[in-house]
């Protein structure tokens, strides 16, 4: 990938700010999501709660199904790999997504090693518990990152953890002095350069989304009150009583996750929230897949 | 001098960064109660214009924003910005403010792989960089529009009045020229008669 191909990729993920990224299944769905105001799809087979609930392996969804959804929409549209799966990557690109998260909610496909996301021109996004991930992933070609939380459970203790553990850790690494950065790189298993870029600017180097439990409008305005940039929300809102209005309810929080008067206002009347799972009833942590 | 900035999603927060860098103050707009200052030029930024005409509509903002703007508010308004502003989109049947007599063509270059980079000129301005991310272009302009850029024959930059409308991203590059220019544009604005 080239340096100009990087920026563009960044790009992309800075025009998504403020906005939120649904889980959709099908067309139809999509076309709900982008008129309730998503700034982006996700099309995937299985929403996380229902890959939760059927187990085996879970894999990248079928190209044909993603080409009906970018024919649905005019929004981006991204779609999910296996950590490790270049050759599902490699796909995705050939149908032209336009972002692809290598993500932990599908079956990991690699062990050890995630894609080279360095060789591909269509930009990724990952998950992160914390700074190390987020800057290893970054290494790798991750032009945006978002939380891990826990998907499909409708649970946001996990993604306010490593939202906030990320931002300590920023904050750690700010307030050392430049003699201090090189054993903090040692530490974080991570390039000096990143380090340094996250000393001097007080910021990762790409947009950061909060991902993994969002449910409701307050939960959205929870994650950007801690500094998120923006959401993703799974299955929050299709495995709610009423969808749509929870769809347009979320992102409208997330314009104005500072008022609560307008938070009051798009929290009544919402119908019931997705049932959920508390993390001590999870048999499998999708978060730690790929570290 | 003071410019309000369309908060509602996307880029607003890089334009603002570029006003500070010019010296220029600047407040963000997100719900009705934010438009009670006075102010001398709006910025649309980047990012999805369906998201941002549904909430100006959805937030009471719509109203208060096109009386202002078909009054002579300076407006700078960069890729789905730029959308807000067409009278008519060739590839959809939304329109927006409307404000401006000129055709658009949404997502124009495709998806994300068709986005690019290239140095142009702009009249006016001189050469900038100009980045497009999944970008609109200016398919036809009325007489009365200045077209200020083109790349590969397709107009890219134009300005009607006091309205500035930029298929492309100035507030991701290190160039800050658009922004000045826009500055001298809200110092003394066009009278509309």
């Amino acid at each position: 990938m080239s340096e100009n191909r990087y920026e563009l990729n960044k790009a992309l993920a800075q025009m998504l700010k403020g906005g939120v990224i649904m889980d959709v299944t099908t067309p139809e769905q999509a076309k709900i999501a982008q008129e309730a105001g998503a700034c982006a799809v996700m099309a995937l087979e299985r929403i996380p709660a229902d890959i939760r609930a059927a187990g085996g392996v879970s894999r990248t969804s079928d190209p044909k199904m993603i080409q009906s959804i970018q024919d649905a929409v005019s929004i981006p549209v991204m779609a999910k790999a296996r950590i490790g799966h270049f050759v599902e990557a490699q796909i995705l690109e050939a149908i032209e997504i336009d972002y692809i998260d290598e993500s932990e909610v599908l079956s990991p496909a690699d062990d050890v090693y995630h894609i080279d996301k360095t060789r591909f021109k269509v930009p990724f996004v990952c998950g992160a518990k914390d700074l190390g991930e987020a800057l290893r992933r970054i290494n790798e070609g991750a032009s945006m990152i978002r939380t891990k939380g826990e998907p499909g459970t409708g649970d946001i203790v996990q993604a306010v953890r490593h939202m906030r553990k990320m931002n300590r850790q920023i904050g750690e690494l700010v307030s050392l002095q430049e003699n201090e950065l090189f054993h903090a790189a040692k530490e974080l298993q991570v390039p000096f350069e990143l380090v340094q870029y996250v000393h001097d600017n007080k910021r990762l180097p790409v947009v950061n989304f909060a991902a993994g439990g969002i449910a409701t409008p307050a939960d959205a305005a929870l994650m950007m009150q801690l500094g998120a940039e923006g959401v993703f929300v799974g299955s929050g809102i299709f495995k709610s009583k009423n969808p749509q209005k929870r769809a347009a309810s979320i992102v409208k929080a997330v314009t104005n996750y500072n008022d609560p008067k307008i938070l009051a206002e798009l929290s009544s009347d919402l119908g019931e929230a997705m049932v959920g799972i508390n993390e001590q009833e999870i048999q499998l942590l999708m978060a730690e897949r790929g570290i | 001098m003071k410019i309000g900035i369309l908060a509602l999603q996307g880029a607003f927060w890089e334009h603002a960064g570029k006003l500070k860098e010019l010296g220029v103050e600047s407040f963000e707009i997100r719900k009705k109660t934010d438009l009670q200052q006075s102010y001398d030029g709006l910025i649309l930024p980047g990012g999805e214009s369906t998201v941002m005409g549904k909430l100006l509509k959805e937030l009471d903002l719509f109203q208060p924003l096109y009386e202002k703007i078909k009054d002579g508010l300076p407006v700078l308004a960069t890729c789905s910005g730029l959308i807000l502003l067409a009278s008519e989109l060739s590839n959809d049947s939304n329109s927006y403010f409307a404000t401006m007599p000129i055709k658009v063509r949404r997502n124009a270059y495709g998806r994300q792989l068709g986005s690019f980079s290239v140095s142009a000129d702009v009249k006016n301005i001189g050469k900038v960089p100009l980045v497009f991310i999944r970008a609109p272009y200016i398919e036809s302009v009325e007489n009365s529009v200045e077209v200020l850029a083109t790349v590969n024959d397709r107009i890219v930059a134009a300005r009607y009045q006091n309205q500035l409308g930029l298929a492309f991203h100035p507030e991701i590059t290190q160039d800050s020229s658009i922004h000045r220019y826009f500055i001298s544009i809200c110092k003394n604005p066009v009278p509309i008669i």
